[in-house]
């Protein structure tokens, strides 16, 4: 025992391991009163080991060449011992990745866990997320699989439709040749297996630390270092280590449940999780009938496709979905609540919520079904709303009515695009009912978020108790 | 209207994405579990398959051990394939190597108009309802290279090379379903259910080959699953213990 000890102070007076331990497990004084929706912070880093493990024992075998990169997938699934079971925990890891990190974030939008002090944490979380997306899609291409082949050709067109004659350089670039390739799939399987996963583990620790450096928030939106004790500890706060450990297990375990179904009963997901063409060998000169992306990017390949071509180019729609993440990085700023959480916000913000997430959802469905004028015109209805729960945010979040609506430029060009939109579903040749449907819940969704709140009811707040509930 | 749209916004995500074709398919009444369907399988599979497509992901003796066939069984009986690159030092194959095929692929091209597709996941792409309806539905047509064309995949590039086992048959029209009907004009070797019982192994053998390890798996997931729930109370024991002073 004395050994060990003086083995700590030996290391101690040379790296801080005892000042790192205390600072982020044992003396790092989380809230008390965690729920069920800060579990999928600690997942995600679960995840993240899963990824990594998983994935160096693929990179063992596989082969990143155009003419091997097929066969070698198949190898692991059957003559590598437990090649298999990599596998499918890498295939299920990535989207379970995307689960557990849209219920983080969604997390956040309900507690204002990116108000003030916050606001870092919340754009590192945004870049993690960007990482993970550029991860992903990479990392879908190297089992050289129809759509591995033809999601890419897809994605990187994105770039060919940057206009002003820097698209077709541009995608060029990023194929390393003229078609997707041999070339493509060397550098994409470098870009996934080293430079987005630096990057990413990078900004993994900054969330951390930025995390640890202005404590945790939790569902009463409190923070619990205004509530010291003597000792000066916060009241309202427990060590991280054991208890949030503990807890932690516990929903790894209920994690893992779900996890391992997946993995060993389900492992395609119903060809959601790999889907049902990359089963065929990547085929330049055979198109499938039917390209959707991983579930994952569908609600923003829905978007995509919700914008018209305008001037012959596809580049509106390359804006739109950019834009859908781009516009969460200006979050802490267009929130003007006094409170942080949902629990003490009014009704009106809880259903800017609730739509955003629906609107969220059904997108993800539009972008998975082929395209119609009836679902081309519901996602376009969805795009409205996704981007009206940020654009018309600073209005129903306030407290008091100011009717500056048509001085903020964006929200005034927002509101008239939303008109224009309405007015082409007019001249379409979709049934009366949807066209009429759409039009009163687009209006409606107007009126509600923006027009009332800025002219006419400003938001009413619950008081916040000085201490958290349960 | 209004209700199916909302049901429609309700319900968000289908379950199978995937399922629609077009085609009318029959339903592959296979089962993994059934040894010996699949040995006999296996046994067509090497028979009228292997001579033209390969299935060079999987090896002779991992289906030996999988199908309950000795090393020396699948030997003599099953791997008819000379061993081309080494056949000038009067090798033929090995049995831990793979199920590869004598054909070129650039022969192959120039015999069939397409690439010649390797079997070995042919039934994860394709599902095995696919590939019984495919392997049912050939009927002659004259203006199709070979004589034949089938009503699942059409216009397509194969012979009917099971015709001896089937017989021969000629489309008479479609049913309500878009089913397609059939008259035989010759006898082949086997009844029609026999044929029908016969392509039911042969999807099942390629079923099995398109993922060995699937019955595997689901056998190791449920100590998986029942290691975890024992996991999970003593996890949840745990975090009640120690958030007993937390109030």
């Amino acid at each position: 025992m004395n050994m060990m000890v003086a083995m700590l102070g030996w290391v101690d007076d040379r790296f801080p391991l005892t000042k790192l331990w205390n600072e982020h497990l044992a003396e790092y004084y989380t809230p008390k009163n965690f729920n069920f929706w800060y579990y999928f912070g600690s997942l995600a880093l679960l995840v993240l080991v899963i990824q990594i493990v998983s994935g160096i024992f693929l990179t063992i075998h596989y082969k990143p060449d155009a003419a091997l990169a097929f066969g070698s997938v198949e190898y692991i699934m059957r003559d590598v011992e437990w090649g298999w079971f990599i596998r499918y925990m890498h295939s299920t890891g990535a989207s379970a990745f995307f689960i557990v990190v849209y219920l983080h974030m969604f997390r956040g939008l309900m507690y204002g866990s990116y108000r003030k002090p916050r606001e870092l944490i919340w754009i590192f979380g945004v870049f993690i997320y960007l990482a993970l997306m550029a991860e992903g899609f990479f990392g879908y291409l190297l089992p050289w699989g129809q759509m591995s082949y033809w999601g890419a050709q897809v994605i990187i067109n994105l770039f060919a439709a940057v206009p002003f004659g820097i698209g077709e350089p541009l995608s060029e670039w990023i194929r390393g040749d003229f078609v997707i390739s041999d070339a493509t799939l060397n550098r994409f399987f470098a870009f996934h297996v080293i430079a987005v996963p630096l990057v990413l583990i990078m900004l993994v620790a900054a969330h951390i630390i930025a995390l640890h450096e202005v404590g945790s928030g939790n569902p009463d939106g409190i923070e619990i270092k205004k509530n010291k004790g003597p000792d000066g500890i916060p009241l309202d706060g427990i060590p991280f280590h054991p208890y949030y450990t503990v807890k932690d297990i516990m929903g790894v375990v209920v994690f893992l449940i779900g996890f391992f179904a997946v993995v060993f009963f389900a492992p395609t997901m119903f060809g959601y999780f790999i889907e049902v063409p990359n089963f065929e060998p990547a085929n330049a000169l055979k198109t499938p009938d039917h390209i959707a992306p991983v579930w994952y990017y569908t609600p923003f390949y829905a978007m995509l496709r919700a914008v018209p071509p305008m001037f012959a180019s596809q580049f509106p729609g390359v804006i739109v979905m950019g834009g859908a993440i781009v516009v969460l990085f200006f979050l802490p700023w267009i929130d003007q609540s006094p409170v942080k959480s949902i629990r003490y916000k009014d009704v009106r913000t809880k259903l800017a919520l609730a739509t955003f997430a629906i609107s969220f959802v059904v997108l993800g469905y539009f972008g998975v079904v082929s395209a119609s004028p009836v679902k081309t015109m519901l996602a376009q209805c969805g795009t409205i709303i996704y981007f009206g729960y940020f654009l018309y945010m600073p209005f129903y979040s306030r407290t008091e009515i100011k009717a500056t609506m048509f001085r903020a430029p964006l929200v005034a060009l927002y509101s008239l695009i939303t008109l224009v939109i309405i007015a082409n579903w007019w001249s379409g040749a979709v049934s009366y009912e949807i066209k009429a449907l759409l039009t009163v819940i687009t209006l409606a969704y107007t009126a509600y978020f923006l027009i009332l709140p800025a002219y006419v009811i400003p938001a009413v707040v619950k008081p916040v108790p000085e201490r958290v509930t349960k | 209207m209004k209700k199916k749209l909302i049901t429609c916004l309700l319900f968000c995500l289908p379950i199978f994405a995937h399922a629609s074709s077009g085609v009318h398919l029959e339903k592959a009444d296979i089962n993994l579990e059934n040894k010996g369907s699949l040995r006999s399988g296996a046994k067509l599979f090497v028979n009228y398959c292997l001579s033209c497509h390969s299935a060079s992901y999987m090896r002779y003796n991992r289906m030996a051990k999988d199908l309950g066939l000795s090393d020396e069984q699948v030997e003599q009986n099953m791997m008819f394939i000379a061993n081309f690159d080494k056949l000038e030092q009067g090798q033929a194959k090995k049995i831990g190597e793979l199920m590869t095929v004598a054909l070129r692929k650039k022969d192959g091209e120039k015999y069939f108009d397409i690439a010649v597709p390797d079997l070995t996941v042919l039934a994860r792409a394709r599902g095995a309802d696919y590939l019984y309806t495919y392997l049912t539905t050939f009927y002659l047509d004259e203006k199709r290279p070979f004589g034949v064309n089938n009503t699942t995949f059409g216009n397509v590039g194969m012979p009917h090379v099971l015709w001896e086992l089937e017989g021969q048959k000629n489309l008479v029209g479609h049913d309500e379903d878009g089913k397609p009907k059939f008259k035989y004009v010759t006898k082949g070797k086997l009844s029609e259910t026999e044929y029908k019982a016969a392509m039911t192994d042969l999807v099942n053998f390629m079923v099995y080959m398109g993922e060995p390890i699937k019955l595997e798996r689901q056998r190791i997931g449920i100590f998986v699953m029942f290691f975890l729930v024992i996991f999970f109370v003593i996890a949840y024991l745990l975090k009640k213990e120690y958030w007993k002073d937390v109030h």
